[in-house]
């Protein structure tokens, strides 16, 4: 009899670690491209939730009123909010870079009330829902732990996301001048290197993954206007905490964060969210450098 | 004296436009009623945003949370009313004293670090916060907020009406007594010290400036205001909700603060003044999105620079000055 509780709960802990390691590998593709600006370029940008917005509503827009199939529609919302980052970095963003921490907060959250708004008024305040394909629904019974298999699907392709960015950044010819660029922009362009492309490239890159991720995401997380504001504060805690040199660290925060926010929610739900604000201030206070980075 | 002492002198001098405006403010209490509830609402946000200003304009301390003691003040005066006593006074004075507490023990987390720890530390605590109302819904009324809030007469004598003119009155002096305060401490050797400290916190040190220390003073200076306004609001409206923590009040007495401008005494008020009136009649002709016409107004008034515009507009004022 003991045994068989303590195995059912070894075998829920089980589901929920699967979960939240599910839950934190989204939220890695989610605020990647927000390490990459915020923690490599410095740009405080606090709009990036909106870009994934974009990404999960493009999904509901052309699977509802187009009939794509999901599959078809992921690709799209990671170019569509790629596209959008691209022109806003080019418009926008960079009259912003190198101004006061003040100024990028107030201009970036004035895009973020601009595009609350602007969905509001485009698609209404309802919460909308993605259909999943018949074959990602359900949970799998594997060694007696619950598996969803969605969530599996959502492991598998973060995952190898994370593992081509971590090349892409560390083994290519444009990871190189990306790094070169973040640590002296003066001294790289004066070897050759185009800076602002560099820049402009990457915002493009995080803004589409991002948008890859709000479609991805939406099934789990949710998607309504308020999006961009819900879910702010995560993303600047995988930054934050994960520190700011390259992207092992934000990925290593992106799982502890996911893990520790659906097993908070399933043995504390009264604490809600309380847990994760308090670890962050402490992280903060005592390695203001965010946990895995060396100060520099 | 040296130069110094007497720069101070004066610049703590009145003048005549500070005069008119308290001329002003208060003459508005003899108008009809009907405008009372969204002045009361002005010199609410305007004392909110003038203890920002204290640690933002003065100190350059950048907060995103300062919600956090606009909300323990709420919730303080509040519940004061609702179990103890509905006496205003005292809910104002408790209200700030916590708010204080509260404040002081937060202070210490915004020392260390960067603007961008800074952020984050300030809207965690914001959260943190927030996050223990809502845990807390016996206490705080949870999600339908904090009812049955009622308030006693004013000093005793004067009953808050329907159309808030005691509410009004209350307000505005509860203002122009912390405007007095923050004129004097501003204008003093501690706040030169502050604006120092803001331009170059290293060099300040070396000039023997108690930097820390300085910070912590104002941070919780600031706390004190903030829940002072925070009680303002709990008790003219006789309602607390968990709204009072949310991000968008954070960000809203930011962007109220910087329409203003920071770094000058009067910043919040015109802030409040010009924000108030601007969503106003904003949300006359669209009342669901007003908050996209705030945005593009940000994004706008920090593309075009915010020195530039300030600077533009006190240099216009100086040269009308000269003429």
């Amino acid at each position: 009899m003991l045994l068989h509780l303590y195995l059912r709960a070894m075998s829920a802990m089980a589901t929920i670690l699967f979960d939240g390691v599910a839950y934190g590998m989204l939220l890695f593709v989610l605020a990647c491209g927000l390490a990459v600006t915020l923690g490599l370029m410095n740009f405080v940008n606090l709009a990036h939730g909106a870009f994934a917005m974009a990404g999960g509503y493009v999904t509901v827009v052309l699977m509802d009123r187009f009939g794509l199939p999901f599959l078809a529609c992921l690709p799209i919302a990671f170019a569509a909010a790629a596209l959008l980052g691209l022109v806003l970095e080019r418009t926008l963003y960079v009259h912003m870079y190198g101004r006061s921490p003040l100024d990028q907060v107030l201009f970036s959250i004035g895009l973020v009330f601009m595009a609350v708004a602007f969905v509001d008024w485009a698609m209404g305040s309802s919460p909308q829902n993605i259909k999943l394909p018949a074959w990602l629904q359900g949970r799998r019974d594997v060694f007696g732990v619950q598996v969803g298999i969605y969530r599996s699907f959502i492991i598998v392709i973060c995952g190898g996301l994370a593992l081509a960015l971590q090349l892409a950044l560390m083994r290519t010819r444009f990871g190189s001048r990306l790094r070169a660029a973040v640590d002296d922009a003066r001294v790289a362009r004066g070897l050759g290197i185009p800076v602002s492309t560099v820049f402009a490239v990457t915002f493009a890159v995080g803004s589409g993954l991002a948008g890859l991720g709000g479609a991805l995401g939406a099934e789990i997380l949710g998607l309504d206007p308020n999006f961009p504001l819900r879910f702010m504060i995560y993303f600047l805690i995988v930054v934050t905490v994960g520190g700011t040199s390259g992207i092992v660290g934000p990925f290593a925060a992106s799982l502890l964060l996911g893990v520790a926010d659906v097993a908070g929610k399933y043995y504390l739900p009264a604490l809600g969210a309380f847990m994760i604000y308090l670890v962050m201030i402490a992280v903060l206070v005592l390695r203001p450098h965010g946990l895995f980075a060396r100060p520099r | 004296m040296d130069a110094a002492a007497l720069g101070l002198v004066r610049r703590a001098r009145w003048r005549w436009p500070e005069v008119v405006l308290w001329l002003l403010a208060y003459a508005a209490l003899l108008m009809p009623p009907g405008k009372f509830l969204i002045l009361n609402e002005i010199a609410i946000l305007a004392l909110f945003a003038l203890s920002l200003d204290l640690i933002l304009g003065y100190a350059g301390i950048v907060s995103l949370g300062h919600a956090a003691f606009f909300g323990v003040g709420a919730y303080t005066a509040g519940l004061l009313a609702k179990h103890v006593t509905g006496d205003p006074l005292a809910g104002l004075l408790l209200g700030a004293a916590v708010a204080t507490v509260v404040g002081f023990a937060t202070s210490l987390l915004v020392l260390r670090g960067s603007d961008l720890t800074r952020l984050m530390v300030t809207l965690g605590v914001a959260m943190v916060l927030g996050e223990i109302a809502n845990a807390l819904p016996g206490l705080s009324g949870g999600a339908d907020g904090l009812q049955g809030v009622t308030m006693g007469p004013l000093l005793g004598c004067f009953d808050f009406d329907l159309f808030g003119r005691t509410a009004y009155a209350y307000s505005l002096t509860t203002l122009f007594l912390f405007t007095l305060l923050a004129r004097r401490i501003v204008l003093s050797p501690f706040g030169l010290s502050l604006m120092a400290i803001r331009r170059n916190p290293l060099r300040a040190g070396a000039l023997g400036v108690p930097v820390n220390a300085r910070l912590i003073a104002v941070y919780t200076l600031a706390a004190a205001f903030a829940g002072t306004a925070g009680a303002l609001l709990a008790q003219t409206t006789a309602f607390v909700s968990l709204d009072v923590f949310e991000f968008h009040r954070s960000a809203d007495v930011l962007l109220v603060l910087i329409i203003g401008g920071a770094g000058w005494l009067y910043g919040g008020i015109a802030g409040a003044v010009i924000y108030t009136l601007l969503q106003d009649g904003i949300a006359a002709f669209t009342p669901q999105y007003w908050q996209f016409w705030i945005g593009l107004l940000l994004v706008a008034f920090v593309l075009v620079g915010r020195q530039r515009l300030v600077g533009g507009l006190y240099a216009m004022l100086g040269w009308a000055r000269r003429r």
